[in-house]
């Protein structure tokens, strides 16, 4: 028994231990430096540059430098990396991910698809060649970094992407797409008329499927819709002749959460990467 | 009586989900949507290549083997409709497959020998050409990975017990995936053209 049991911890070890891949360390700050090869200051210059940029054009730039990505190649690793950290805007994908193997002396230039055009593989491959691979020969890693950083958002600069939204994160954002004016005009003009033609009843029913449909078609969250629904309903049944009990719209809770950024944390937005870039040796 | 009905549909309906019917729709959908950029990044190696032997042409006229090896398997890629139906047919998928395999091995023979040709470096385009190619041999192994992952996921679901009977009723069946002996072709390493690549085939996409 005790022989099986043995075999089947060796089984099991060897299953989790197959891998034998540099794990993927967690996204918490845009400048990763895992071989400290960057002092402090260098890190803190870099991590308030990255995390201007993307509070202003909302691409999400990071840089991390790893000993080595062995056994993996450095485009394994990377794509591993970018698929975990999810850079970039959900549906913009504009991520982009500055890949650096110390010891393997290779770096990547990782590009989410929806910069697939400011960064071609050709521009993110002579950036390595120009900036990074000279500088790195000669061991001035941050002045490489610097440089490649410094072209890169130039060239995300350049690209028109859609505004950012410093107040709603992700799923928050649907918020903004429901036309707030028009469903309380539905609660409000709709259920007072509806109320004179239907009855109380009628009119509730009538206004909470109205605001139930509208969310749903806004934001695409059922959910929402039936709370929504429901507390339109109540609310139509509830209000008397005189409609204006509700003064502050439902915005105001909603505000806060800042795009992933705030509170000290760097976390991805979701962007999607399909393995365009470039790579270099140096 | 019609309410009956109207609630003996409804349950069928959710017996339908918890079979795995929508799990199956999901899986079936993901793998097209995969296989799309599968074909997308092959495509895009198609079009670099005419641009790229063009380019090389002046400065390897004596690795005309190769060259023209590259250009073949370029034609043969260029004559396989690539439809997304492809995955449909597992011979068609082979057939294509293969003639992918063979324009990956050309290629790569032909990476190895313009190393020897240090001039082609200050050539204009030469470098970018091929930064792009590497970029989207890269994208292929990456629509690729994520391609083997979906089909993983739906054969899983046409699999698997209850969906398995599911599957069977709709007529799903597993999906051909990109098999480990082709992989063995497409993965090999560049080895020693001996010259025995054929010349009498007409090189026509080549401008």
């Amino acid at each position: 028994m005790w022989r099986w049991l043995g075999i089947c911890l060796l089984f099991w070890s060897s299953l989790t231990g197959a891998a034998g891949s540099v794990p993927v360390p967690t996204l918490n700050m845009a400048v990763t430096d895992l071989t400290q090869t960057l002092t402090a200051e260098q890190v803190a210059t870099l991590e308030q540059q990255l995390r201007d940029f993307s509070m202003r054009k909302g691409s999400q730039l990071a840089i991390l430098i790893v000993p080595s990505t062995q056994p993996e190649t450095i485009e394994q690793y990377s794509i591993r990396v970018v698929d975990q950290w999810q850079l970039g805007r959900e549906k913009t994908d504009d991520g982009v991910l500055l890949l650096i193997a110390k010891n393997d002396r290779a770096v990547r230039i990782e590009v989410g698809d929806g910069l697939e055009g400011a960064i071609t593989d050709a521009v993110a491959s002579r950036i390595i060649r120009q900036r990074i691979v000279p500088q790195f020969q000669s061991d001035n890693y941050y002045q490489g970094i610097s440089d490649a950083t410094t072209r890169l958002m130039q060239l995300i600069e350049g690209e028109a992407l859609p505004e950012t939204e410093p107040e709603s994160s992700n799923n928050l954002s649907r918020f903004e797409n429901v036309p707030w004016p028009l469903l309380l005009f539905v609660v409000f003009a709709g259920g007072g008329v509806l109320r004179g033609i239907f009855g109380r009843m009628g009119a509730a029913g009538l206004t909470s499927g109205a605001v139930g449909l509208l969310i749903w078609l806004f934001m695409g969250s059922l959910l929402f819709a039936l709370l929504a629904a429901v507390f339109a309903f109540v609310f139509v049944l509830g209000s008397g002749g005189n409609g204006g009990g509700w003064s502050s719209g439902p915005r105001g809770g909603w505000r806060g959460g800042s795009g992933g950024w705030g509170g000290g944390g760097f976390r991805g937005g979701g962007g999607g990467f399909s393995g365009g870039g470039a790579s270099g040796r140096w | 009586m019609r309410v009956m009905r109207g609630v003996m549909l409804l349950m069928v309906l959710s017996l339908l989900g918890g079979c795995g019917y929508n799990r199956l729709q999901q899986t079936d959908e993901a793998i097209k949507a995969d296989w799309s950029e599968v074909l997308n990044q092959y495509q895009r190696r198609a079009d670099l290549v005419p641009n790229l032997v063009a380019t090389v042409r002046g400065a390897v006229q004596a690795e005309k083997d190769i060259l023209e090896s590259v250009v073949n398997a370029r034609a043969k890629v260029g004559s396989i409709q690539a439809t997304p139906e492809l995955i449909n047919d597992p011979n068609a998928f082979a057939q294509w497959q293969a003639a992918q395999g063979e324009l990956s091995s050309a290629l790569s023979r032909l990476m190895v020998v313009v190393e020897k040709y240090p001039e082609l470096k200050s050539i204009a385009n030469y470098t970018d050409l091929m930064a792009q190619l590497e970029g989207t041999e890269n994208r292929i192994t990456v629509a690729r990975n994520r391609y083997i992952e979906a089909v993983k996921n739906y054969n899983l679901v046409v699999r698997e017990f209850p969906s398995n009977l599911t599957a069977k009723v709709f007529g799903y069946d597993t999906r051909a995936n990109f098999t480990v002996q082709n992989e063995a072709v497409i993965a090999s390493p560049p080895v020693v053209d001996f010259g025995a690549a054929s010349s009498t085939a007409s090189g026509s996409s080549a401008n």
